[in-house]
């Protein structure tokens, strides 16, 4: 009865009237306002919540299917006699520890032979589980191996700040999730089909630079430099260029820093220019497999190679070029889009208008094409 | 374990579906209830409990496909990928699907032309899609 009463008189109350249906839906407006004021707030959460299980969900599918991808390429390419799953596992959860840099001095050596053994203990393993690949696959089973690995620590990752967020029911924790997740889902999908061009072999984005570098080699005497990389004397435009790229074709980046470092010292810095091409992260809006030109080393990773190809250029105070191809994450990782490999006439070009430009005739300049050369020979 | 997990991930949620397949239940009974009500001659409460009935419908029915739609989004595709092999001396070309040991400068069969080696000059992949042009 008192119910009734206050239906009645409620809705009278707000500005509401009429019959008894818009009484109940002027109440039904009234009793929503007042849930969202007071848990308006756990209400966005969930809805996060949700969103980033979605994500969740879909980052296990992926990580799942490359766990799958790699054991399988390994059966088929490597022939082991035992099923690999269990090192593979293993394998997937194998982490590097980064050097202490309170004292930052002599940081980049200490890095460098970090990654070294890393580096040695991957391969290592990987000829383990795959006893009877040549060295090519065994580079590209190892670029396969990695994309898995970098998959299964993404979501890891999500799913520790999921949990943690359902655990504190921390609106905070779940916003910062939510709001970095199309940028995680997008590095996690060009992994995923970073895997299925690693397992084959395929050139990636990342190539375009050693392409352009084998492109101007080909058909000229190559010779290993240290360390995992190819040097060939090309005559381009009356000066002689030392080119220099990853040895392909597996999926090998190599390490240009030192290689620059060599040929710089074999000539004892007399060089007149050094010029490195590689792919870009590209801005919103700017078109894949534009090229553009700079100056600086041109080249990412952990930093490495870029501070040793400084060191060297400053020691002889040698001019530093950069051509770079303009991509984005997903294309630098997944099968090259052929807008990167119409680019590669076109980095050429770029390349000869540095060269008439800023060297003499009869100079030596050293071209570096810096990046993954799986797929890319020589 | 791997496998049932990833069948885990690709299936629709338990809890999702009994949730929809009860408002889909209470939505025919809605939409019979108006029938009913509008035998009786209560057109009112029959539009409303019609309206009722649509909406809970169509609502169900969105749930349904958009994770069905989550579940399709799930797949890995693999792009097709190219390789265009060339004569250097003739200039013949040709362009095939990518097989596994292809790689760019490789030297392949002799051409069918001027029997001089053939290489494959590029490989690539085709994208379909293009990008969104936002107009500024």
């Amino acid at each position: 009865m008192a119910m009734i009463t206050a239906m009645e008189v409620l809705p009278n109350f707000f500005g509401g009237g009429g019959d008894t249906i818009s009484q109940i839906i002027s109440m039904l407006f009234y009793v929503i306002f007042i849930v969202f004021i007071f848990y308006g707030q756990r209400i966005q959460m969930y809805v996060m919540i949700r969103e980033v299980e979605g994500s969740l969900y879909k980052l296990k599918y992926i990580k799942e299917e490359g766990r799958k991808i790699a054991i399988e390429t390994i059966k088929e390419i490597g022939k082991p006699q035992t099923d690999p799953s269990a090192r593979v596992d293993r394998y997937l959860e194998y982490f590097t520890i980064q050097p202490q840099s309170m004292d930052p001095a002599g940081i980049v050596y200490k890095l460098d032979h970090i990654l070294d053994v890393r580096d040695t203990r991957l391969k290592d393993e990987v000829k383990i589980m795959a006893p009877e690949s040549d060295e090519v696959q065994i580079n590209n089973l190892e670029n396969t191996m990695e994309a898995a690995m970098a998959l299964n620590y993404i979501y890891k990752v999500v799913r520790h700040f999921y949990i943690q967020g359902k655990k504190t029911l921390s609106l905070y924790v779940i916003m910062q999730l939510q709001m970095i997740l199309p940028m995680v889902m997008k590095e996690a999908e060009a992994y995923a089909s970073a895997l299925k061009a690693f397992a084959d072999g395929q050139p990636i984005g990342d190539g375009v630079g050693p392409w352009v570098a084998a492109k101007l080699m080909h058909g000229y005497e190559t010779r290993k430099v240290p360390k995992d990389c190819v040097v060939a004397t090309v005559p381009i435009e009356g000066r002689t260029a030392l080119v220099i790229k990853a040895e392909g074709p597996g999926g090998n980046v190599g390490k240009p820093g030192e290689a620059v470092k060599a040929v710089v010292d074999e000539n004892k810095g007399k060089i007149a220019s050094v010029i490195m091409i590689d792919a870009a992260l590209k801005l919103e809006g700017e078109p894949v497999g534009e090229v553009a030109e700079g100056i600086g080393a041109a080249i990412g990773g952990p930093g490495v190679d870029q501070f040793k190809i400084e060191e060297s250029v400053a020691e002889y105070k040698i001019p530093l070029n950069a051509v770079i191809v303009k991509e984005d994450i997903g294309d630098a990782v997944s099968p090259l889009r052929k807008e990167i490999s119409d680019s590669v006439d076109k980095v050429i070009e770029r390349v000869k208008n540095v060269i008439l430009e800023r060297t003499k005739e009869g100079d030596k300049i050293i071209i570096v094409g810096v990046g993954n050369t799986i797929g890319i020979g020589q | 374990m791997s496998e049932n997990s990833s069948s885990a991930t690709t299936k629709i949620s338990t809890y999702l579906m009994l949730i929809v397949l009860i408002v889909l239940a209470l939505s025919i009974v809605a939409l019979m209830l108006s029938v009913n009500a509008f035998m009786v001659g209560n057109e009112i409460i029959a539009g409303y409990l019609l309206l009722i009935g649509f909406i809970a419908m169509a609502l169900s029915f969105y749930v349904l496909l958009q994770s069905r739609k989550r579940i399709a989004r799930m797949k890995i595709e693999a792009p097709k990928v190219m390789t265009t092999v060339e004569c250097k001396k003739c200039g013949f070309k040709s362009v095939r699907e990518f097989k596994r040991g292809d790689f760019v400068f490789k030297e392949l069969e002799d051409c069918q032309k001027c029997n001089d080696k053939m290489i494959i000059t590029a490989i690539y992949k085709e994208v379909k899609e293009k990008e969104k042009a936002y107009g500024v």
